[in-house]
């Protein structure tokens, strides 16, 4: 049993941080804690000042999109504690056109983590010092890895020899994207499955 | 005469994309006051190839290509911790003997990557030779890369559930020989600079890293290392058999350019340890988790097994699945820890592969590293950081 999935852990964050636990949950070896959304920075100066936690080392940030839920994005933190040699993970959940605060004045290794939730899902952090897109291509809009966003994209980019620039034109496959759904319809999609408990048993 | 200059001009260059100290498409944007940095403002993503959105696209094992493509210096490095992921999740058990075959390789891995970065670090500040003599040795490595899984550099090796193929003996024996000849090359290499006036000159006291820095910023592997803090996921968390193994975990004093390099010289010398030790200890054995439900059944069983038949066509069309769940796996990859941050809907593909590359914490730290310092500086910075675009932009 690792430090994090510890009781004595669990216990101490349930006393100090219970309010602004929404939930707990250990699965395998690793702690998972999922908080309100605005409590991030208090929850995340706790975990990196207390004694029994000293998770010092921000790991990543990112984001992840659910566009059939109500609250879409949820940010995933994870932290690392070198000292106790213990993983945390911190889950938020962000609706669309939400903010969340941004942690660069806990962690400076945020910085670019926020910018590349902001470049990939555009989640906005507040009070971010510098925020603009990290990956994506100057003057680049959309939100990339949005799961509504197509996999080709939207423009695509040549040499025009004529202009004697750059220039952007939207994507014209010669052959259409194909996306092929494997999966068998026994024992693969979860709809199947969710369906057939729906069916008789009820 | 001249009237004297009393207006005081700032100077904001442009360094790279195309630049050979920048190791790849990094674009800085410098603001200096003569020649003294006062501010730097990494541009990446010049090499973003969206590798995220595609995994998310693919199956399993579809996917797993990609992560060579990440940190194309160390390529197997990352094929492991996407396995783990992916072993873990569906709680896959992987053979002794692959377990072996899989660090033996990761520490090729590593001495590929150090390799690189120490001569060409010091290609950076001024030396020639040292390149020559490690890029040697780096085509020996990627031969032996060749001969495991038939490519130099995007091996697609480690598959989830062990390894690709087998390791023939006589290349068993030609890296145990290789370990023989390397420790001489290493101190030919060390001959060149360790004491080298201008190669100390350039790196010692450049990039102090102090403890607090290294945990500010997320630093990881050499990164912390050099600082002095004995952190090596090796040890932290042994996957595989590295809780076997025998070895030192190399540290520095200062956290200076010039201690990183010592070692990364020294981890070089650790890893030789670990593929000796492997060779010695490596079992004989399956080297694929073998109930047919992760990896396709061998050629032979398919032309007598119909089970085996439908298994291959299964695999190589729908692919495995995941169990619902999300985990994440790390590994001490030559540059410090990689991770992969995989959800799982239950379904053939994943729903999510989140890669934390170390390289990422550690350019973005540029801009507190380099201020004050000179401009040459900054060119043994980047060497020092070890920074490598595919994995950086992704």
């Amino acid at each position: 049993m690792s430090y994090s999935s510890d009781s004595h852990l669990i216990d101490h964050l349930e006393n100090k941080i219970g309010d602004a636990l929404v939930d707990l949950a250990v699965t395998g070896d690793e702690l998972v804690l999922e908080i309100h959304r605005d409590q991030v920075r208090f929850v995340l100066t706790f975990l990196r000042d207390d004694t029994k936690c000293q998770f010092t080392t921000l790991v990543d940030i990112c984001g992840v999109d659910y566009p059939g839920r109500n609250a879409r994005f949820d940010v995933v933190y994870h932290l690392l504690s070198m000292k106790k040699n213990a993983r945390i993970r911190i889950k938020v959940k962000v609706e669309e056109g939400q903010s969340i605060a941004s942690v660069v004045s806990i962690y400076p290794a945020a910085n670019w983590f926020e910018r590349e939730a902001f470049d990939m899902f555009g989640i906005s952090f507040d009070d971010h010092p510098d925020m603009r897109r990290l990956l994506t291509d100057y003057g680049f809009s959309g939100h990339p890895l949005r799961k509504d966003f197509p996999l080709s994209g939207h423009v695509e980019c040549r040499y025009d020899q004529e202009q004697k620039r750059v220039v952007y034109e939207p994507v014209s496959l010669s052959q259409e994207f194909r996306s092929f759904d494997n999966l068998s319809p026994w024992e693969g999609a979860n709809y199947i499955r969710d369906e057939e408990a729906k069916g008789p048993d009820k | 005469m001249a009237e004297p200059i009393t207006e005081k001009r700032k100077f904001t260059i442009n360094f790279g994309p195309q630049h050979p100290a920048a190791h790849g498409v990094l674009r800085l944007v410098l603001d200096l006051d003569g020649e003294v940095v006062e501010r730097v403002d990494p541009h990446v993503g010049l090499l973003h190839r969206g590798t995220e959105k595609l995994i998310e696209h693919k199956t399993y094992v579809q996917a797993m290509p990609y992560f060579d493509r990440l940190d194309y210096v160390a390529p197997m490095n990352q094929e492991h911790a996407f396995c783990l992921a992916v072993e873990r999740l569906a709680d896959i058990e992987v053979p002794r003997r692959a377990q072996f075959i899989r660090v033996l390789y990761s520490e090729i891995g590593r001495i590929l990557s150090h390799l690189l970065n120490v001569t060409t670090q010091a290609m950076d500040v001024g030396a020639l030779t040292p390149p020559l003599w490690g890029f040697e040795e780096r085509e020996k490595l990627m031969v032996f890369y060749e001969r495991a899984c038939g490519s130099r550099l995007h091996a697609a090796y480690f598959r989830p559930g062990g390894v690709h193929q087998d390791l023939p003996q006589d290349l068993i024996d030609d890296i145990g020989a290789w370990c023989k000849t390397f420790p001489q090359v290493l101190k030919d290499i060390e001959g060149l600079l360790d004491n080298n006036r201008i190669f100390k000159q350039r790196n010692c006291q450049i990039g102090v890293v102090s403890e607090q820095d290294a945990l500010d910023w997320g630093f990881s592997g050499v990164m912390v290392r050099g600082s002095g803090m004995a952190w090596d996921l090796r040890r932290a968390e042994p996957y595989e058999v590295y809780s076997e193994l025998d070895f030192d975990v190399a540290v520095g004093v200062h956290g200076d350019c010039y201690d990183r390099y010592l070692v990364r010289m020294e981890e070089m010398r650790q890893s030789v340890h670990i593929i000796e030790q492997c060779i010695a200890k490596m079992p004989e054995g399956p080297i694929m988790e073998t109930s047919g439900k992760v990896a396709p059944p061998k050629r032979q069983e398919m032309k007598q097994s119909m089970e085996a038949l439908i298994h291959h066509f299964k695999l190589f069309t729908e692919g495995f699945h995941v169990p619902k769940g999300e985990i994440y796996a790390a590994v001490e990859a030559p540059k410090g820890e990689f991770g992969v941050y995989l959800i799982s809907d239950g379904t053939n593909k994943p729903y999510r592969c989140k890669i934390k590359a170390p390289g990422f914490s550690h350019l973005q730290a540029m801009d507190f590293m380099a201020k004050g310092h000179m401009l040459a500086d900054v060119s043994a910075l980047i060497g020092s950081l070890d920074v490598v675009f595919g994995e950086i932009d992704r």
